[in-house]
């Protein structure tokens, strides 16, 4: 099997994953990136996005990314997220319902919505959902 | 001598500032347990973050942002002074309240304006007696429990207004949380941006970064969206330090404040004890002296 590398994904709140991975797919914001063992060093920012990691036993696992930073390393990968959620922890109920507000407030014609906020609402709740759904 | 009564009631009033106080004291464990906690989760990210930006900014080089520019000629200084928003807890706040205050004499002069944000209620009363005036204060932050957002949207204001020039410097005066038993109010440049060390003293890991990163976006596009980041965990840090600090003062305080009422609470008990015996000998005297009198 293929040697594994060290997965930490850091947000202000606390640590959400640190473990040992054969794969990490993240959305990077130029593009989605894979990282394996001994990739060259490399920074990028992140998206709104689900980032997805092979555990050692090899099951997948998606976490929800809210924006952020990626460093990886040889050995490593870092993830500073502003937030972030594992697939167990993500509240769909509470998704669909702001997926829904959002969609609202960017389908009425009014002037008063700020709209940048709504987008972004609306992008997070998106990627909440698929995160659990695409399993 | 006071008599029975008297002291009986007083008893009794500090028997119950006492049971206060120890409430209090039991309160401010608990919520530092959570802040101390808090404060534990943030290590983690806050020092994964200086490692990024300090091999960052090592490539990105000099000017790569405006925020990282010292102003030539210094007009407008800005205060951010945290403090708590309840008292009871000792020389906390007045101590942190000094500390602003001799920034701003050593800072003021003839053509530089101070200005001030507050987090806390006892700040923004000190600064509501100054004569400064106080751009923003928030309320219900230091000592409660707050997330990452009320940090970015409090840096990102500052930010705002440093960029378009209407500060050039700013401070932030925040209790370092060096102890249970003692907090150090310290005073720290967060705007512009002082020059970033290559955060590898700190870094328990002996691996140096030696090779050079990738960047995607660009390494100065990269530090343009870091650097703002990097002034809210800085502003985050200094409000986790100063709730935990807040509850540790508190603690120290409330337990002080409890041992010298039982301290009192002797003492009344042995006044009162003498006043019994002394009313107690009184009316054994009136007996005795009744008694030998019927004797004849």
């Amino acid at each position: 099997m293929a040697d594994t590398i060290r997965l930490e994904i850091v947000t202000p709140g606390r640590r959400v994953v640190s473990e040992p991975v054969q794969i990490v797919m993240a959305p990077g914001s130029e593009g989605e990136f894979g990282v394996l063992d001994g990739h060259t060093p490399f920074l990028t920012s992140l998206k709104v996005g689900m980032a997805r990691f092979k555990d050692e036993a090899g099951k997948e696992c998606g976490v929800f990314i809210n924006g952020g930073f990626a460093e990886a390393l040889a050995d490593r990968v870092t993830i500073l997220a502003e937030s972030a959620e594992r697939r167990r922890d993500i509240d769909v109920t509470r998704a669909k319902a702001s997926l829904a507000r959002a969609e609202k407030r960017l389908d009425g014609a009014r002037v008063d919505v700020d709209e940048t906020r709504a987008k972004a609402a609306l992008a997070r709740a998106i990627h909440r959902i698929s995160t659990v759904e695409s399993r | 001598m006071a008599t029975l009564k008297e002291v009986q009631l007083k008893i009794a009033g500090v028997k119950k500032t006492r049971q206060i106080t120890s409430a209090m004291k039991m309160v401010a464990t608990s919520r530092l347990r959570g802040a101390q906690l808090a404060m534990e989760a943030f290590r983690p990210y806050a020092d994964k973050y200086a490692e990024v930006l300090g091999s960052l900014a090592q490539k990105a080089g000099e000017g790569a942002s405006p925020l990282l520019e010292a102003r030539e000629e210094v007009k407008k200084v800005h205060v951010v002074l945290l403090t708590s928003d309840r008292g009871l807890c000792g020389g906390f706040n007045v101590s942190l309240i000094e500390k602003a205050e001799a920034l701003i004499k050593e800072k003021v002069g003839d053509d530089v304006e101070i200005s001030l944000t507050n987090f806390g209620k006892r700040g923004r009363d000190w600064a509501r007696k100054s004569d400064f005036p106080m751009v923003d204060e928030y309320l219900g932050v230091v000592g409660a429990s707050f997330d990452f957002s009320i940090a970015s949207t409090g840096g990102q204001k500052l930010i705002n207004s440093f960029v378009f020039g209407e500060y050039d410097e700013v401070y932030l005066v925040y209790a370092e949380f060096l102890s249970m038993g003692k907090q150090l109010p310290v005073i720290q440049q967060l705007l512009p941006i002082p020059p970033i060390e290559v955060a590898e003293a700190e870094a328990e890991d002996d691996q140096p970064f030696q090779a050079e990163h990738i960047c995607e976006p660009s390494a100065e596009l990269l530090l343009g969206e870091m650097l703002p980041r990097n002034v809210y965990i800085q502003l985050y840090r200094g409000l986790l330090e100063t709730s935990t600090g807040e509850h540790a003062a508190r603690m120290s305080a409330m337990d002080n404040a409890t041992k010298a009422c039982s301290d009192m609470i002797t003492d009344l008990q042995r006044v009162y004890n003498k006043a019994r015996q002394a009313a107690i000998t009184a009316d054994l005297m009136d007996i005795v002296g009744g008694a030998e009198a019927l004797k004849g």
